[in-house]
Parts: structure tokens; sequence; C-alpha cells
């Protein structure tokens, strides 16, 4: 009974942390490429989401709400970078804080202009609908299951694109050295616009993936993108493979501490003190684990050389 | 990594008497505003905005001490107001109402945090040390919130104000005004000599270049935490204000979102200037309190349903300002002040 | 957010811009309200249900004209407290009615009550306000927060159930629901699952409520919260198999995000859209028609709110100066409320009816929830008892 709650928590911890990922990798792209804090990344997600809600309902499917709503996130984050994004890559990181942090209030709100304040919902298309059976009387819905295999198949096209690509050759060359890289009269605006679109897209995905589980609603990408900061912290910054890994654990400390924890604690307290220091400490662990990691790697568990 | 520097270039000498008559200003406006209070007939509430720019000015006033002098970025400062403000509510119902009691307890509580987050945030740098002190602010967020006896989530009434000595002095709204002038005017002063120390010196070396700095003999470690210290502390008195001012605690004092609204006052006033956070606090408090009824005001000639639509949208117009800010304005308000005497 | 907003349109401005001799001033009225962030839908709905009684009541409260300042609290308790001393000082309300949480209720009852303005909450009705803390100056014509809570207690002690899992998140109202819920289930409870506010993803809840089948499950998860868990408990294939016993769940708020998903869940409320009275499928069909969504609970206590008011102040023939005659008559609750049967106790808190409801899908297509059956009746808190008499 354990070990298939342990399968089914470990499944569950698999696909939050790929969530996380897909926001996560464009986010440490941005950073560790352009020396850009883009706390908009948030909202970009929540974007993917509104997007895919309009245009599911618009052509009554899933499948080409998705197909809209891909291109339309990557056109409205290369918006964003001709409006606003490219006039703050020479400027200090605190500048950028501030002005994405406008973009933040300004989209929260006026997705709520566009679409009110009530939550959206989006169907689960009606293919990835329903459960399997994974262990005796344990039902995991489908869905859930596509979600994990969409994360690992970008996964996968990211590392092909990073190591086996020009752009990707760009991309790490951009992260480890930036002057070096315009100095060899690569266009650095263009390279920018891609990683900055291609990340805009990621996090579009992401929301649209969520958006049939969870409720769309404006201020949704707000605590996901401090999570998302969490990971790419505990990543090392730049670093896809670090953000992949931190991701991962990310989603398992929380999903399988959360449900294990109050068990671990009634080992050394008794049941009532376990409860109540296991419901005390649940929220905090993964930041718990940050700062644990952060204490011995102080730059992250795959730090980008400079 | 680029460094948090460059933004600002020194002023110029004959520029200098103009920045420095600023801070007189600004303490004398303080000083003179409770005549307008009283004159205004809304002498509670005008108090009370005031109180509460004070308050914030010298929460992001301790911000801009590690910040815009020594480039430490604490995403958790909202953590010590937390602690300030716990303090009054903890003690307050165990009995304890007496400032000379809760003072140095929030001040200690907020040294010791500020110690042992500080010692293991400083062997972080940049955007680590952003997201490590936000770890640690998380996780007392979260402990607040599990506090069931002191309200948990909802929050602590207090039964009054902070007694001095015995005595309810606070509880009229004037003194209680006089007594947070006191605290921002002995915050600021105290900060500008740490600023113009040898102690300030060093700090600001470090920022500048930490790795010279330890080649001439100093520790950089020992300064910027010596600092953090100082700073959690002023934060940590903000904190016992703030609890006083609202007569209310509640684990929404220190939410990340707090945190981060110091740092937008503190870049939005102009860094390193100590009274630039000051006046950053106020116009991110006026803008938050007045925009709505500009916007109301401002757009007189359309009909009534899309005027309620935009005031009550006002974060649309919030938003882009703050981008406008940043784009246009070097350096927060401060920098706007000092333009025009430039070259 | 202090939009004025002029309730009166335009041709009854023309009309008083002919009448230069006014009677009396405006009476004022507050609205404190979350209309910013997540929750801010709930914070609409109860501004829309106040918004439709001015409308049906021609505009004037107790025969006087009104004015209606809508103040946003952003969710921010620090923040509530400077707006509502501006409300009181700088625009002198006769009246706040709000918040719609518990901890802005916590925060500013003391403010307000202590300048003797009188504070109506269309929702937020925490313990301490109905007990210790109760005040003669605050009036709920909602409900106290446990109550919704112990119906679906009840229920469960009714229907026999043995065993029942519990969720709920972990703050404060968390608690209270499961201790509101405990006070009339006498049964096992099998788990009492906490999972962290504004959390995202429930697998690792439902993956265990499975492996347990308990006989029912009982949850408070308002807002998006409520969404993703009715989401996702029917995805999991839990909804046909298990009971789906909740407060704050499944509403009127929630529903239009939970939809199909949600058809079948139970909850628990003093009040429903098909509650069968004319008074009250005009004001459904009229809020329908006004505002194209279902009305909430929140918006019927605002409604109630403003014809409490209404009342009081015909019985004080305008007055709102006398304070003490205006809370004898605000404390008689002579109006006809939308729920049926209303009195206050002596806390100020509302005895009335609470009722099983079930989530059902209208002719128009619009989800509501409707009455299966009453489960209280004339029923006060559990605090009253507490509350000194100060009445």
């Amino acid at each position: 009974m354990t070990a298939t709650l342990l399968l089914i928590q470990t499944l569950n911890g698999l696909q939050f942390g790929l969530i996380l990922f897909l926001i996560a990798a464009g986010l440490t792209l941005v950073f560790g490429v352009m020396d850009f804090i883009n706390l908009a990344h948030g909202v970009q997600y929540m974007i993917g989401a509104y997007l895919i809600a309009a245009f599911s309902a618009w052509t009554g499917g899933f499948g080409w709400g998705l197909v809209l709503a891909l291109p339309t996130a990557l056109a409205f984050g290369l918006l964003l970078e001709v409006l606003v994004f490219r006039h703050l890559y020479e400027r200090d990181h605190l500048d950028q804080v501030l002005a994405t942090f406008g973009v933040i209030l300004f989209l929260n709100q006026g997705v709520k202009f566009v679409w009110g304040a009530a939550p959206l919902s989006v169907p689960v298309p009606d293919i990835l609908s329903g459960s399997v059976e994974i262990a005796d009387g344990l039902l995991y819905p489908v869905y859930r299951l596509a979600i994990i295999a969409a994360g690992l198949l970008v996964a996968a096209l990211l590392y092909v694109l990073v190591n086996f690509t020009r752009v990707g050759m760009l991309v790490r060359a951009g992260a480890t050295n930036p002057q070096m890289v315009s100095a060899l009269g690569v266009n650095i605006k263009r390279l920018f616009m891609i990683v900055f679109g291609f990340g805009a897209m990621l996090a579009g995905f992401a929301g649209a993936m969520v958006a049939p589980i969870l409720s769309v609603q404006p201020g949704m990408g707000d605590n996901i993108l401090i999570l998302a900061f969490v990971v790419i912290v505990i990543g090392g910054i730049g670093s896809i493979r670090g953000a992949f890994l931190a991701a991962l654990l990310i989603g398992l400390v929380d999903t399988i501490g959360r449900s294990f924890a109050p068990n671990l604690l009634r080992l050394v307290l008794d049941p009532s003190a376990a409860s109540q220091t296991g419901r005390a400490i649940a929220p905090m662990l993964i930041y718990i684990f940050m700062a644990g990691v952060l204490f011995f790697r102080p730059s992250g568990l795959f730090p980008v050389k400079r | 990594m680029t460094e948090l520097t460059g933004t600002q270039t020194a002023p110029a000498p004959s520029s200098s008497m103009r920045i420095d008559s600023i801070p007189l200003v600004l303490f004398a406006a303080f000083a003179a505003a409770p005549l307008l209070a009283s004159a205004s007939g809304a002498e509670g509430y005008v108090l009370s905005l005031l109180t509460r720019i004070m308050i914030f000015g010298l929460a992001a006033m301790s911000l801009d001490l590690i910040l815009g002098y020594g480039a430490l970025v604490s995403f958790g400062h909202a953590a010590f107001l937390g602690i300030g403000a716990y303090a009054v509510g903890i003690l307050a119902s165990h009995g304890i109402e007496d400032a000379l009691i809760q003072i140095p307890a929030a001040l200690g509580a907020s040294a010791l945090f500020a110690l042992v987050t500080g010692a293991i945030s400083l062997r972080t740098k940049g955007v680590y040390f952003i997201m490590i002190t936000l770890a640690f602010a998380q996780m007392l967020f979260f402990l607040a919130t599990s506090l069931a006896p002191y309200g948990g989530d909802d929050g602590l009434t207090l039964p009054n104000r902070s007694l001095i000595a015995g005595a309810g002095l606070l509880e009229n709204d004037y003194a209680f005004y006089a007594a947070t002038l006191l605290c921002l005017i002995g915050a600021y002063l105290l900060s500008r000599a740490i600023v113009t120390s040898r102690f300030g010196r060093v700090l600001r070396g470090t920022k500048e270049n930490a790795v010279r700095m330890e080649a001439v003999g100093f520790q950089p470690f020992r300064f910027q935490l010596a600092a953090y210290v100082i700073s959690g502390m002023m934060a940590g008195l903000a904190g016992w204000l703030m609890a006083n001012q609202a007569e209310f605690i509640s684990p929404a004092f220190m939410t990340w979102q707090r945190s981060g609204e110091l740092i937008f006052m503190v870049v939005l006033g102009g860094l390193g200037s100590l009274h630039g956070a000051i006046i950053g606090a106020a116009a991110f408090l006026l803008l938050e309190e007045f925009l709505p009824e500009i916007l109301h005001a401002a757009s007189f000639l359309l009909n009534d349903d899309i005027r309620s639509r935009l005031t009550e949208n006002w974060q649309m117009v919030f938003g882009p300002l703050l981008i406008l800010i940043v784009l246009f304005a070097r350096g927060g308000i401060m920098g706007l002040l000092r333009r025009p005497h430039h070259g | 957010m202090n939009a004025t907003i002029k309730t009166l349109g335009l041709a009854a401005a023309v009309t008083l811009a002919a009448a230069p001799a006014m009677a009396q001033e405006k009476l004022k009225v507050g609205l404190l309200l979350t209309l910013s962030g997540p929750s801010a839908v709930l914070g609409q709905h109860a501004r829309d249900g106040f918004q439709l009684a001015m409308k049906d009541l021609g505009g004037k409260l107790g025969g006087r004209d009104v004015e209606v300042i809508v103040v946003d609290d952003e969710l921010k308790p620090d923040v509530a407290v400077t707006k509502v001393k501006g409300l009181i000082e700088r625009d002198k309300v006769d009246f706040v009615v709000g918040p719609i949480f518990s901890n802005v209720a916590v925060a500013t009852h003391k403010p307000i009550t202590d300048s003797k303005t009188f504070y109506i909450s269309p929702n937020a009705g925490p313990s301490n306000l109905a007990g210790k803390s109760c005040d003669p100056y605050f009036f709920a014509t909602s409900y106290q927060n446990d109550q919704n809570h112990e119906v679906l207690g009840k229920v469960a002690e009714n229907r026999g159930y043995k065993k029942v899992y519990l969720l709920a998140p972990n703050y404060q109202a968390g608690k209270d629901a499961l201790a509101g819920f405990k006070r009339h289930y006498k049964g096992e409870i099998v788990e009492e699952s906490y999972v962290p506010l504004n959390n995202l993803d429930f697998q690792s809840e439902l993956a265990k409520i499975a492996s347990m089948q308990p006989d029912a499950i009982f949850t408070f998860m308002p807002g998006g919260m409520g969404v993703n868990l009715v989401k996702q408990y029917r995805a999991a294939g839990l909804a046909d198999r298990i009971p789906f016993l909740s407060a704050f769940t499944v509403d009127e708020s929630t529903l239009p995000a939970q939809q199909d998903a949600a058809i079948g869940m139970f909850g628990g409320s003093n009040w429903a859209p098909n509650l069968d009275t004319p008074q009250n499928k005009k004001f459904v069909q009229d809020y329908v028609a006004a505002y194209n969504s279902v009305p909430a609970s929140y918006a019927m206590h605002a409604y109630d709110a403003a014809l409490l008011i209404d009342s009081a102040l015909k019985a004080t023939g305008g007055k709102a100066d006398d304070k003490e005659a205006l809370r004898t008559a605000l404390k008689k609750a002579e109006f006809k409320s939308l729920r049926g049967d209303f009195k206050f106790g002596a806390n100020n808190f509302p005895v009335q009816d609470f009722y099983l409801v079930k989530v059902g899908k209208r002719p128009d297509g619009k989800f509501q929830t409707e009455i299966v059956e009453k489960v209280f009746d004339d029923y006060a808190d559990a605090y009253a008892k507490e509350c000194a008499a100060t009445n």
C-alpha cells in the first residue's frame, strides 16, 4: 500500500517538477544569456493559460487551441521584448526588477479587464480524459501522464537544441562569455530576441498545459514565478541541466515531503505533535531545501563558469 | 553578472548643497504636516497615512543602507517588519505592553535573526543572495501562519497601543506621529553617521571591489554582516511601529510581495542617499492611495461606467508608470532632482 | 480605490440640480471589499449585490439619497486600516459594508467601531467577533464562519457515514473549518489532511483518498484552490464513488470555472439561488440580467445589508445621527430577507436556517447550487454565548 502510494506521489512530484522546468528553462536562459532578471516571466505563463482558454473555447478543441495559443504566446513575448525589455538589457538588475514588476501589475489587471475576475475553465481534451489503473484500485489521470510526457519531450528537445545546433552553441557561449560572442560578430540582438521569444513560448506552453487541471485566474503566475526562481537558483543560473534537475528535486521534495513528513516525524514524536509539526514544516520544505543547497554550494548545483 | 552600480554618477560639487537641503526640507515637512492634518478635518486619516509613510520610509531606508551602500539586495526585508510586529503582539498577549520591554525585544530578535541568516546568506552573491534571503523570510512567514495562539493567518488585534513606562502616551495620534518621526530622524542620523564613517567607506568599498578591500586587509564579510544586522534592527523597529499604527499584527506584514515593495520604494526614490528611500516610500504609498482618485478626476469627460472601470483598474496605469520611471528617470526620483544641475 | 460611484444616474442628477434646496445631506455608505487579486470575484459579487439593492430601492436608503463609496482593501489588512480611516474621517461615511475576508475584518473592526460607525459584514464572520470581541456596532448579514461547516458535519452524522476524510488549507480558517465540521460529526476521521495555502495540485491527497476509501470527504477549499480540487477530484474518477461534502468550495463564484465537474457535489449554505420565494426569484433574475452571472451568497448578503440599512433608517425617520436609536432599529432587522427567516442573535449575528445544497445546471446553461434539504432551523452560532451582553 505504502509502496504504491509512494509510486503515485513520485509521479505527481515528477509532473509538478516538469511544469516547473518548462517555466524555469526560459527564465534561466534569459537570465544566463542576457543577464536579465525578468519578473514578468510568470505572467507569460498566465497569458499562455488565458490564451488556451480563449482559443479552445473559440475553436471548440484543445488541440486547435494549442496550435493557435503557442504562436500567439510567442508573438506576445516578442512584442513585450520590443516594447519594454530590450530597453532594459543595459540597465542594472534593480531597474529590470522594477520595470518588469510594472509589467506584472499591468498584465494581471489587464487579463481581469479583458476576461473578468472570475476564474476561467478549460475542459480536459476528450482523448486524454479519464484515468488508468496503475495499481490495484489506484487510478491515475491520463492527462497527468500526458503532461509528464510533454515535459520530458520538451526537455529532450531543449537538450538537442542547446547541444547540437548553432543557436544552441551561441546560447552556451553567451551564457559563459557574452562579450566574446558579440566580438565574434554574432548579431547579439537577434540572438537575444530568439532566446527571449522561445522562453516566453515555453512559459506559455506550461500555462496552456496546466489550464485544464488548474483554474485560470489573474495573478496565477506570481507564486509559480517565485518557485521558478528557486529552481534556477538551486540549479545554477544559466544551466538548463541544473534547472531540469532542480525542478524535479523541488517537485519531489514538495510532493513527497508533504505527504510523508508527518509519518516520518511520527517516528520521533507522538502522533498529535508529529502532525502539528509536520503541518508547520511542510510549506517551508522547499525553502529549507534551497537554503541548504546554497549553504553548501553558494552558486547552485551546476554553476556556469564565468 | 553586472554589479548593482553604475547608474549613479556622483553629484557635481555645485549641486551637493542642494542635495543636502533635501533631507532638511523633508523632515521639516513631516514636522509641519500635523498642522495640515488638523486643518483638513480628517486628522486621523491624514495622520495615519503620513505615519505609514514614515514607517515604510524607515523600513526602506534600512534596506537602502545595505542595498544602496553595500549592494546587498535583501528580498526578505519584510521578515524584520514581521519580527518587530510579532514582538508587540506576542508580548502584549502575555500582558507585557510596555515599549521599554517590547522595543529591546523587537531589536534583539531582529538582530539575532539577521545575525544567523546573514551569516549564511552572505556566503552567496548576487541573485543567489536575493533568493536565499527570500527563503528565510518565507520560512518565517509560514511559521507565523502556523502560530494559532497568536491568530495564525487571521492575525491578532491589539487591545491598545504600547505603553511607555506604564503610561498610555501613544494612544493620541499626534503623540504617536511624533514618536514615529523621532524614530525616523534618529535612524536617519544614525545611518548618516554610519555611511560617512570609516565603516561606511569600507562597506562602499566592498561594493565597488570586494577583492581589493580584502587585499588591503579588510574582511568584507564582517562589515557586510554588521551592516546587515544594523539594517535588520532598524526594520524591526519599523515593524514595532507598524503594529502599533495598525493596532493589529498579521503574517501579511511579511509576505514576499511586501519585501518586493520595499525594494521598489528604494529604487523608486533613488539608491544610496538614505532620504531617497523615504521619498520613494512616500511616492509609492501616495500613488497607491490617490491614483484611483486622480484617474477618476482626470476622466471627467467619460461616462460613469468607463470611469468606474478605469478607477478599479488603476494598476493598469500604475504598472506602465513604473516602467516609464525606470526608462526615463535614471536614478529614481533623486536622480530627477539632481539632473537640472548637471553639466 | 476610492471610486465614488454615482448611484443616482444622470436623470436623477438633473432633477437634483433643479431642486437646489436639498432637504437632507446625502447618506454615505462605504463598501470595503477585496476587488483586486485572485479573490476579486468575491468582492465583485458583494458590490454588485449591493448596487442591485440600491437600484431596487430607487437609489435611496430610508428615504435619503445615498452616495456609495467603493474601496478596495487589496486583501492587505494594514492597507485596509488606512483606507477605513479615510472612509470614516475624510468621507465621513455613516456605514461601512464589508469585508470579504476575516483577516481584514479582524484588522479593521476596531477603528470602525471605535468611531461609532456601523460595520455590516456581507461575508466575514470570524469567531472572536461573534464571541469575546463582539461589538454593538458590528453586524453580520452573513453567518459565523463555522456554521456552513457544521451543516456538513451534521449531514455526515445524519447519513451515518462511518469514515470521513478531511481536507483543508494549512491556515487558521482551514483549521476552524475542520473544527466546525467535527462539532456535530461523531464518527471516525480517517485523516485530517492539510495542504499549503494556494496549493495548486491535489494529486497526492487524491491518491490517499482513493487508497483509504472513506465513506465521504469533507473539504474547505475557497477560490482557485476549490476550482482545482473539484476538477482534479472529478478527473481522478472519485466524484461518482465518494461523496464530496464541502463548504465555500462549490458556489456561484467558482462554478463558472468548475462547470460540469462540480455537478452533484454538496455544499452547506444559508441560501441558494433556487430558493423558492417570489422576492428571491426576482433578485436572481435581475442579477443574472444585469451582471450575466448567477449571484453567490456574497451578493445576497450585500443585498440584505442594503435592505437592513434601509429598514433601520426608515424606523429613525432617515436620521443617522442618533446612534443609539439607529442601533436599536438595526437590531430589530425589520426587513424581508432574501433567505426568508432572519433575526439577529445577542451578538448581532443572524439566527437563520441552513441547508444542504447541491450543484446543478440551470436551463440557461449556467450553474448554481440548489437546495437539497433543510439541516438546521433558526440556528444560532456557537460563540454567541461568549458575547458578554453588549446589547
